[in-house]
């Protein structure tokens, strides 16, 4: 059987595997990729961002448990969880792990941890393609935790359909996260550490600042997000988080949003893949030593790049 | 696009709360630009070979100074095998009486340490096992 069979079947050892693969970008990997694509596109994909030691993590946790004891109808969540690699070493300490011992020994949980190797932005370059392979394994929700940074991950957005930001209060002030623009981003925003001093000041701070939604109807679709209270360690806050998540993916379903979000990461996807395969195909035909030629001569300023590029397509077809 | 990385799960299974030896040599090996897994104190067999399993890894280390180990080694082998993660290259480290260690070797643990050992050593170790192990188990499609 392959991999890919194996893995549609619910076979753990080798959805992890294919992970791996992913994750090296292998050739095994991008085959994978193609034979499970129509299997993918289920999946409620929920980014998790926010400045380290807030608390994702742990809310993570409790979002996986909720989901996996008490909500209805009980979802399977699956978990990427991206920690930054060294950009001295290439190593990465991956610790996320610690927070969510409730989740052991669940058949309906499965927990990955990704080093961002080497990718800014909160997410590592195959975080996507690993969430589309969770996606084809039949996982219904997928929390991705991001790389605490604490700056507008343009990335997550991108990728999620809904964005959770947290936030917690003694972290520095509000203001901080109001620069970093991150509330742009935010679907839902979530204010961990609850038990703290200062977390109810600071909803009533981030609240003004929030956008004002008109309430559907007219013109573009909109959400209002919602700002919640949560205190993680001790699970307080989390069946309202999980509500949230249910009203912000029916919005999208509802509007259309859903859809289109489908459709633009689906455009970015075959974009970038038409980019790289016109990039070998064209060197495949000699484009390299043409290029250094030019190269040359726009050095010596015989040419300017401009005329350079002209120069290359004309005399390097990049058709197939 | 990427060379493959290395990555290790650091376990402390059974009750004791020494997690120096653990975060020490954790901090080690991502210092060597490996990826590390920290699962953090407590852990039980199943646990670990669950984590083990979900993460990939190509090596579990195990940090144990209860005095445990001769219970706790067998039953996280014994798991790792029931997840069919038995190739994976197991390290124990902490407090270990000499006369354990060839019984651990035995069950097929590759090497044991001490207090005092260079973490350098720990590094060498691991590179070497794992690129013995890695044209054999590693990158071959699951049966
Ligand atoms: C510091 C210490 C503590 C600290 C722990 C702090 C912490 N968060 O880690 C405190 C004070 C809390 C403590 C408490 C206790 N301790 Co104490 N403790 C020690 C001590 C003095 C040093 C351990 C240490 O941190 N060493 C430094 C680290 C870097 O070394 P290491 O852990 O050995 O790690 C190295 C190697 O072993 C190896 N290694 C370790 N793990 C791994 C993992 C992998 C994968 C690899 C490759 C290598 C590797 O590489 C490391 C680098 O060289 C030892 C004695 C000793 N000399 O070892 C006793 C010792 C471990 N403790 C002991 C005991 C009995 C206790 C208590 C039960 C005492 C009590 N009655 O209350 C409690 C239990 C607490 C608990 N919850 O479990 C005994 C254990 C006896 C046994 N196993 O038979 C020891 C051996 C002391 C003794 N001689 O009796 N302890
Ligand atoms: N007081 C309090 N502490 C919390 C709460 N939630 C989490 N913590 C603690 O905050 C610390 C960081 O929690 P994590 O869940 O690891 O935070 P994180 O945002 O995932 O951290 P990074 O991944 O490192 O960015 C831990 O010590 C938690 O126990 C909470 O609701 N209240
Ligand atoms: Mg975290």
């Amino acid at each position: 059987m392959s991999v890919a069979q194996a893995l549609l079947q619910g076979d753990r050892r080798a959805l992890s595997r294919a992970l791996t693969w992913v994750e090296n970008a292998t050739p095994e990997g991008e085959e994978l990729l193609q034979s499970l694509f129509p299997y993918t596109g289920k999946a409620h994909l929920v980014g998790i961002t926010g400045p380290p030691g807030v608390g994702k993590s742990t809310l993570v946790n409790q979002l996986a448990r909720y989901y996996r004891k008490e909500h209805t109808p009980l979802k399977t969540v699956a978990i990427l969880a991206v920690d930054p690699s060294s950009p001295f070493t290439g190593g990465a300490l991956l610790g996320d792990r610690i927070r969510m011992r409730d989740l052991a020994g669940d058949p309906g949980v499965f927990i990955r941890s990704m080093a961002s190797r080497g990718a800014v932005g909160g997410l590592a370059w195959a975080s996507g393609k690993a969430a589309q392979v969770l996606d084809a394994a039949g996982f219904e929700l997928i929390l991705i935790e991001t790389v605490g940074t604490g700056q507008a991950e343009v990335d997550i957005a991108r990728l999620a359909h809904t964005v959770v930001v947290v936030q917690a209060p003694g972290l520095g002030d509000e203001v901080q996260a109001l620069k970093a623009g991150i509330l742009e981003i935010a679907d839902i925003l979530v204010i961990n550490k609850a038990d703290r001093p200062g977390a109810a000041e600071m909803a009533r701070t981030l609240a003004q600042w929030l956008p004002k939604v008109e309430g559907e109807g007219e013109g573009e679709p909109s959400w209002q997000p919602p700002i919640l209270l949560t205190t993680a360690l001790r699970g307080q806050g989390i069946p309202e988080v999980a509500r949230a998540l249910e009203s912000h993916r029916a919005f999208l379903q509802r509007t259309g949003l859903w859809q289109a979000r489908e459709r633009d990461r689906l455009e970015a996807e075959i974009r970038e893949r038409l980019r790289e395969a016109l990039w070998q195909t064209w060197e495949a035909r000699g484009g390299r030593e043409r290029l250094e030629a030019m190269v040359q001569a726009v050095l010596q300023r015989k040419m300017a790049p401009q005329d350079a590029v002209r120069r290359l397509l004309e005399t390097t077809s990049a058709q197939p | 696009m990427e060379e493959r990385r290395i990555r290790v799960l650091i376990a402390k299974p059974g009750l004791d709360g020494h997690d120096r030896g653990a975060k020490i040599v954790a901090r080690a090996l991502r210092d060597a630009g490996m990826e590390v897994i920290y699962t953090g104190i407590r852990q039980t067999p199943e646990m670990i070979a669950e984590a083990a399993l979900q993460e990939d890894v190509d090596v579990v280390g195990l940090s144990i100074l209860s005095g445990a180990h001769m219970t706790l080694v067998p039953q996280v082998l014994e798991k790792l095998r029931e997840v069919g993660m038995d190739h994976v290259v197991v390290l124990v480290g902490g407090i270990i009486p000499p006369d354990d260690v060839p019984k651990l070797l035995e069950m097929g643990v590759y090497r044991v340490y001490g207090p005092g050992t260079p973490t350098s050593q720990i590094v060498e170790d691991i590179r070497k096992a794992v690129l013995h192990s890695a044209s054999s188990a590693q990158l071959e499609p699951v049966p």
